[in-house]
């Protein structure tokens, strides 16, 4: 009687464990078959792409004014901080006092011997000297920060664009040491008491992660031409480095243009013509 | 006299590991608040996904787009029902907040019941909040 009881048991629990063990592929076989919709992700339809994205500046075509209306452009647009800004004692009581060496920046002016260190040389055409440089990442093909970043939030995406994603970002600045051209900046502080006026249609960053330029990917997302480029007065364009056809491209074949620091083999993709 | 010690010892231990019962015994439970569905999303009745699958797993939904948008750079999601949106938390009509205008009454509500803290507001901004 005993006996029998228990064999009956394990039988049932033998089958039971079957049916378990079966069900995860009845119900995924269930829910194929039904054909029911499945959600799909895409592009939209305007948004413009590209092989490897690059840019090219013409420096002739620089000055205060217009590098001014560029920075003010990308910096008001992405809700980057400006620590000159006179914070709303009202709506953020406790703010500490600002300390400058803390900016951020996305796009900024540089002189010569600064964005081109390793061309410095005592008779350097004086133009060249006082002239004010636009400097931002070079979303270099070959990009220090993306290997240093041990956390993935800082990579290159297929199209060439080095770019961040805030949320995994743990704050531990790897990339801005290994970024030789100081393309990064790091939010010390919560950034919000120091934006003027906040685009909604772009998410502000908080305390303790890194930002950087990303080429206005929200904006080729659209279809529309990065912030910089639009306020540039035709001294930026943008293209695909990959495509012969390209804007770029038939800029750079025709004039002679640099990078910043070409001899350490990040393959920057800005390019300046001179 | 031994015996009577132990009994005391089991009652007072049952007691105490039936706590979390009697303590909600003598509270009440608020239930949970509805969120409420507003403006646009009382027009559209369509969202993402069914109701009580967005209840349960908008979380992933939320992480399945940031990686989708970061890293793929897609931006539309075409939902099974067949409605096309914005892959976006914050920006845009076709967002979430574009629909569900009212983050207070439908993403804080529940949120706070819950006690769950989530950051996204750190960086993400209500169009609502900015003057
Ligand atoms: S310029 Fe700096 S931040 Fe930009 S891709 Fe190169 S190494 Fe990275
Ligand atoms: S600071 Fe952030 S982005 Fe930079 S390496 Fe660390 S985790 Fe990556």
């Amino acid at each position: 009687m005993m006996e029998k009881s228990r064999r009956s048991f394990l039988r049932v629990a033998g089958i039971a464990a079957i049916g378990l063990g079966v069900s995860p592929a009845m119900n995924f076989a269930s829910s194929d078959s039904n054909g029911a919709a499945v959600a799909v992700k895409g592009k939209n339809e305007q948004a413009l792409i590209a092989k490897r994205w690059g840019m090219v500046i013409d420096t002739s075509k620089l000055n205060k004014e217009i590098n001014e209306k560029m920075i003010e452009a990308c910096h008001k647009a992405h809700n980057v901080p400006d620590f000159n800004h006179e914070v709303d004692k009202g709506k953020y009581p406790k703010t500490r006092p600002v300390n400058h060496k803390q900016e951020i920046k996305w796009i900024w002016e540089e002189h010569f011997p600064y964005a081109f260190p390793d061309k410095e040389d005592e008779f350097l055409a004086e133009k060249f000297h006082d002239l004010p440089f636009l400097v931002t990442c070079n979303h270099c093909k070959n990009a220090p920060c993306v290997q240093a970043c041990p956390t993935k939030a800082t990579f290159k995406r297929e199209d060439g664009i080095v770019i961040m994603d805030f949320h995994r970002c743990i704050g531990c600045r790897f990339c801005m040491a290994a970024c030789p051209y100081g393309s990064r900046s790091f939010n010390f502080r919560d950034p919000r008491p120091f934006i003027a006026e906040t685009n909604p249609d772009f998410p502000t960053r908080s305390k303790g992660v890194v930002e950087k330029c990303n080429l206005c990917a929200e904006r080729l997302s659209k279809g529309e031409l990065p912030h910089c480029v639009e306020a540039s007065e035709g001294a930026i364009v943008v293209g695909d480095l990959e495509n012969p056809e390209s804007e770029v491209r038939v800029i750079l074949k025709e004039q002679y243009a640099i990078r910043r620091n070409e001899a350490l083999g990040t393959e920057p993709s800005v390019y300046y013509i001179m | 006299m031994n015996k009577n010690m132990i009994i005391t010892g089991l009652i007072i231990f049952v007691l105490a590991v039936l706590s979390p019962f009697w303590f909600n015994i003598i509270t009440t439970i608020e239930a949970a608040p509805k969120p409420e569905l507003l403006g646009n999303a009382k027009e559209e009745k369509k969202c993402v996904l069914e109701k009580y699958d967005m209840r349960a797993n908008h979380p992933s939904l939320l992480d399945e787009w940031r990686d989708s948008v970061v890293r793929d750079s897609d931006r539309q999601y075409k939902a099974a029902n067949g409605h096309t949106f914005e892959m976006s938390l914050s920006t845009g009509k076709n967002s979430c907040l574009g629909c569900h205008e009212d983050k207070a009454k439908f993403c804080d509500s529940c949120h706070t019941y819950a006690s769950v803290d989530p950051y996204c507001w750190e960086c993400h901004t209500n169009p609502k909040e900015i003057k």
